[in-house]
């Protein structure tokens, strides 16, 4: 909200300065997120009258212009205004000022013709940030005279961005309020007084849906002449408050809002048909708005009605039908108060977001309404003249919120803010905010004003307590903790230690969002998701990932265009699964390498990265674990994946994860023009361990003995270990593979494995005979499993 | 026979003139070889008279020990030069890189969020977690968002059809670890939340950390406290922060933290308040027996403020020349 400092300190003037007014503001909750100072630098703009318009010989968009400034003479300006007209006044700028955005003036000639000045656009002479040409003023402006005594400047606005909690603070009287209790300042609360009736008419109002509008006060008015315009002090705070002048009813209803935080709005009398009702909405009821737009309304809304049907959205818009406007003679003034629980959220559901409907969500003093009535007639009959009737106040008292007892405790005021503070303090504190305050045993019996309805809880008065008293006078005190420590688990590696085994090997953590292109997903899991937004940024970013890969693909191919040809990526985060009722969110660790499997380098070849690399820096985490599981990689078909170079990982028979070769076809769609390799695990499955159990060390020797068989190729790496390593489990410690071969002396479809074996006993020296049995075992339990032959 | 001083002295010359170590050995056989001369001379001792032997023995035992001694000397130099030889050879280019893979890096942001839990770990706080997809009991009523509250309007939330949610805040944490785990209770939640809003200072997607210590007799003081304390050693000095009135439904009373940044400025880096006892309520817990308070923290902007980072938006970005400034 925008307000005018002037315009406060007619209500609460503190002796303090626009800043240090600002600041008590921010630490009070009202944040302030900037102050324009306005009208300053701009002392020598003096009102002027254009007197005459012509058409610039060799500019179809300028004029020439001629301009009375208040002096004998008349002076020549050439403007490129598209709204100025004869007979205007407008703000005139004369050669050798400087305005305030630096630009300095000097007589010129424009395609030709001499200027001597320039007429102004409310930008240019920094009042305010919407023109649509140069500024137009009242025809009554004083020519001659100094802007900004005109327009009582300078002035500073204040722009306020206030809590949801705070309705009572969108006005001028909400804030002036809390600065004086915030201040220990006198209110200088002007006194309205009561505008009597000078006729009898009134209009019916029936309250059909208490339970949203319990009150409704009402005012007729007739013959009212809206040929004058709103005056310059009024229209002036308006802008400055960020509103247009329309015409003096709708000006004054924006100015009693303004001021006093009560939305209002007028009907045309003549227009309305019949007693003002407001009711529910019946569902699919038609109504255009005084904007023009058609809205089919839902049952949940409240409507101000007539005999015609729906003539408004209380407490949100006016509608077309009854719109006031130039021509209207009499008019039906409306100052309601809805419930919070009637307006929240109806706006937003229409797409509209009004002044009236921001004020009544966040709540609106419910005791308000006749005084905004009084307010409003005067502001009216001082402009535009008129009859007024008397204000009826309509009220369904039952359903009018009222203000209960509450009771504050010293001690939980002590308790909750950790320091003592005296209780005339308190007392204090909650007399200057308006509440009635009643000491009772160990604490006070307090009543909030209408004004507060945000204040039904003893905690609500503690935080008043608290913000008044400033919270930079509770102290720092370090809590004494009863929590007991947290246990610290060795069931699952943390993720930290297992993103610097990654980083220690060279990859680089990304962080790509967790909703993705639905294709990309599709294409690369498989799997059709029904997690899919209701209301995406985009729809390449709809989709809740099954896989952390797409996000990833689009960050290597995004590198891969800024010229990087060695992409290595991780990241640690959740992938989505199941339906939109029963969902299970997965954390994975996932990899990505593509390029060179080492940075170019002078003592090692350029090699690109293939599946073996990738599977060390897999084998490196999965080590991690201190877990005498078995992981067993096993071949498998995977939509990401080439066949033939994609494996599942299993835990002892749970699947952990996959790896493998990103399949060519996926290439084309991310633009990546190398080979891919890919890993993806589940963190909870890859990272689950234990705390180590120490085994004690064989004291004796081992003996290596190497053997070479022939097999078909078929036959995986992982089958011979196992059936080398079972013929003798207690005896052999370790099985390696040490080369293999293919070419020359072996046929095709043969391979040549060579074994490294370690023979070891806990409780002897080995000797030669028993590594010699040891191995015509091994060897004949792979010729018969196998068909090897021993390769001599 | 000449002399057996002029024989030393010859074979030390030749000693001296060995320039390597089969030089030496040539030198070493003809001396004290078996057929040397020196050997043949203590042969030679039996043709001697038996009264002249003891003392010629003495003298030839005595030059042989001191062509010994030479040789050994001399076999020492060479040695030591052939190896500084060798040395000298094997030298290499110190300047070289080193071989093999590079180091990779974290992402700023987890960066941050790792250091953010260690300092809290530190302090005792224990590290929780909650689904990303939420439901909107968690996401707002539990925590005093009642429906259709205006404050909601400031959650620009993701919706699923049906319902539920993405996460607008590590809040709902909050409730879930209070209904689990009950009071005493004391924890950060770290993690990604979401946000239907993107331009230049917003992403749909960021990072928080949540705070939550609920106890008997917890204060707004120890609150304070906490913050400072956490503020002066993440940023690793001292640091002037101020508490400013603010609302968040879920506390009373509520404030935005702000640190007194460069060139006087204040910047906002983390909301904060005690825990609302309607939020206590709906977690089970005793409001009249029990106090706390919670916090919560931007990741994103705390690493922009501790790295220098200028533009939120290229966190998400992944590009390579931007993350490798992290380790």
């Amino acid at each position: 909200m925008k307000i005018a400092e002037s315009w406060l300190r007619e209500w609460v003037d503190p002796d303090l300065g626009t800043e240090a007014l600002a600041e008590r503001l921010t630490m009070a909750g009202h944040e302030v997120d900037g102050i324009d100072y306005e009208g300053q630098g701009i002392d020598s703009i003096v009102i002027a009258e254009v007197i005459e318009v012509a058409r610039h010989p060799d500019a179809d968009r300028l004029s020439v212009c001629q301009v009375n400034d208040g002096s004998r003479k008349t002076l020549q300006i050439v403007c490129g205004a598209p709204n100025v007209f004869s007979g205007m006044k407008t703000p005139l700028a004369k050669p050798g000022i400087t305005l305030p955005d630096g630009v300095k003036l000097r007589k010129a000639k424009i395609r030709g013709v001499a200027s001597n000045g320039m007429l102004c656009s409310a930008i240019e002479l920094g009042l305010g940030d919407e023109s649509d040409g140069i500024m137009e003023l009242p025809a009554d402006a004083p020519v001659g005279e100094s802007l900004v005594d005109y327009l009582s400047l300078p002035d500073a606005v204040i722009d306020l961005d206030l809590t949801p909690n705070r309705g009572d603070c969108f006005s001028v009287v909400g804030i002036a309020r809390d600065v004086a209790a915030l201040t220990a300042t006198e209110m200088k609360e002007p006194v309205f007084e009561t505008v009597a009736a000078t006729i009898d008419d009134t209009h019916p109002v029936q309250l059909l849906a208490p339970e949203g509008c319990p009150r409704f006060a009402g005012r007729v008015i007739r013959n009212i002449n809206l040929s004058a315009g709103s005056p310059v002090w009024m229209t002036e705070k308006l802008r400055r408050a960020g509103l247009r002048p329309i015409h003096p009813v709708v000006d004054v209803t924006n100015y009693v809002m303004l001021e006093l935080g009560q939305p209002l709005h007028a009907y045309d009398l003549g227009l309305v048909k019949g007693p003002i009702r407001p009711r529910m909405a019946e569902k699919g009821e038609q109504l255009t708005l005084l904007d023009g737009k058609e809205v089919k309304l839902t049952a949940d809304t409240l409507v101000i009605s007539d005999d015609s049907g729906a003539i408004g959205i209380g407490g949100i818009m006016g509608g077309f039908g009854t719109a006031v406007t130039e021509e209207t003679r009499d008019v039906f003034l409306e100052a309601a108060f809805f419930t919070q629980e009637i307006v929240g959220g109806r706006a937003r559901s229409y797409g509209m977001h009004t002044d009236a409907s921001l004020r009544f969500e966040r709540g609106v003093d419910p005791e308000g309404q006749a005084r905004a009535i009084e307010r409003a007639t005067q502001l009216l009959l001082a402009i535009s003249g008129g009859d007024p009737g008397p204000t009826v106040v309509e009220t369904a008292e039952d359903f009018v919120p009222r203000r209960d007892v509450i009771r504050v405790r010293k001690s939980h005021v002590t308790r909750l803010l950790g320091v003592e503070i005296e209780d005339e303090k308190i007392v204090d504190i909650l007399e200057r905010l308006g509440l009635s305050v009643a000491p009772k045993k160990g604490g006070w019996d307090v009543v909030a004003p209408s004004h507060r309805f945000d204040i039904s809880l003893e905690v609500d008065l503690i935080e008043e307590i608290a913000r008044i008293y400033g919270y930079d006078e509770i102290p720092e005190t370090t809590a004494i903790s009863e929590t007991p420590l947290e246990v610290v688990t060795e069931s699952l590696i943390g993720t930290e230690l297992a993103c610097a085994t990654l980083v220690a090997r060279d990859y680089q953590e990304v962080v790509t969002y967790s909703f993705i292109d639905p294709d990309a997903n599709r294409r690369l899991t498989g799997v059709d998701s029904e997690l899919v937004l209701g209301n995406p940024i985009s729809s390449e970013m709809s989709v809740m990932r099954a896989s952390l890969w797409p996000g990833m693909l689009l960050a290597a191919s995004a590198n891969a265009s800024r010229q990087q040809d060695r992409i290595r990526l991780f990241e640690v985060g959740k992938s989505f699964h199941g339906s939109l009722d029963n969902h299970e969110e997965v954390v994975r660790i996932a990899g990505l390498c593509m390029g060179p499997s080492l940075p170019e380098q002078w003592g090692s070849k350029t090699q690109s990265v293939d599946f073996f690399d990738i599977k060390s820096d897999v084998a490196a985490l999965l080590d991690l674990a201190m877990d005498s599981s078995t992981i067993d990689y096993s071949p498998v078909e995977h939509p990401a994946l080439q066949p033939g170079q994609a494996a599942r990982l299993t835990r002892d028979g749970q699947e952990i994860g996959v790896i493998g070769k990103l399949h060519p076809r996926h290439q084309k769609p991310f633009d990546l023009k190398r080979e891919v390799f890919m890993f993806e695990l589940d963190a909870a499955g890859a990272l689950a361990s234990q705390a180590p159990k120490a085994k004690s060390i064989s004291k004796f020797p081992s003996i290596r003995r190497d053997i070479a068989v022939i097999v078909d190729d078929k036959i995986s790496a992982v089958d011979l270990i196992s059936t080398v390593a079972s013929t003798a489990p207690d005896l052999i410690s370790d099985v390696r593979i040490f080369d293999i071969y293919r070419g020359p002396g072996i046929e095709a479809g043969l391979k040549s494995v060579a074994l490294g074996l370690i023979l070891q006993e806990t409780c002897r020296t080995l000797t030669d005979d028993d590594a010699d049995a040891a191995m015509t075992a091994a060897v004949k339990k792979l010729e018969d499993k196998f068909a090897a032959q021993l390769r001599e | 026979m000449r002399p057996l001083s002029e024989l030393v002295a010859t074979a030390a010359s030749e000693i001296d003139a060995a320039a390597d170590l089969a030089a030496l050995d040539a030198v070493r056989v003809t001396y004290l070889g078996k057929k040397g001369e020196l050997t043949a001379r203590l042969k030679g001792l039996s043709d001697l008279p038996a009264d002249e032997r003891p003392q010629a023995g003495q003298e030839i035992n005595k030059a042989k020990q001191e062509l010994q001694a030479q040789i050994n000397a001399r076999r020492e130099e060479l040695d030591t030069t052939a190896l500084e030889a060798k040395l000298a050879a094997d030298a290499v280019d110190v300047t070289l890189p080193g071989r093999g893979v590079s180091l990779g890096g974290r992402h700023p942001v987890s960066r941050a969020m790792a250091r953010i839990d260690r300092i809290f770990r530190n302090a005792g706080f224990g590290i929780r977690s909650g689904p990303e997809i939420e439901d909107d009991f968690h996401n707002f009523t539990a925590l005093n968002f009642p429906e259709n509250h205006p404050a909601r309007a400031l959650h620009d939330t993701f919706f699923f059809p049906g319902g539920n949610l993405l996460r607008t805040h590590t809040s709902p944490v909050q409730i879930r670890s209070m209904v689990e785990e009950g009071v005493p209770i004391r924890i950060i939640a770290p993690g990604r939340v979401y946000r239907c809003d993107s331009d230049q200072t917003h992403t749909p997607m960021f990072h928080q950390v949540e705070g939550l210590v609920v106890d008997r007799g917890i204060s707004m003081a120890n609150l304070k406290a906490v913050l400072h304390q956490f503020v002066e050693s993440y940023f690793e000095r001292e640091a002037e922060l101020r508490f400013r009135a603010s609302y968040f439904p879920f506390t009373e009373p509520s404030a935005e933290v702000d640190i007194l940044w460069e060139e006087g400025k204040w910047l906002e880096i983390l909301g904060c308040g005690m825990v609302h006892p309607n939020v206590l309520e709906a977690a089970g817990v005793d409001s009249e027996e029990f106090t706390g308070y919670a916090f919560g923290m931007g990741v994103e902007r705390l690493a922009m403020l501790r790295y220098g980072v200028t533009d939120l938006r290229t966190f998400f970005e992944n590009d390579l020349r931007f993350l490798r400034q992290f380790r």
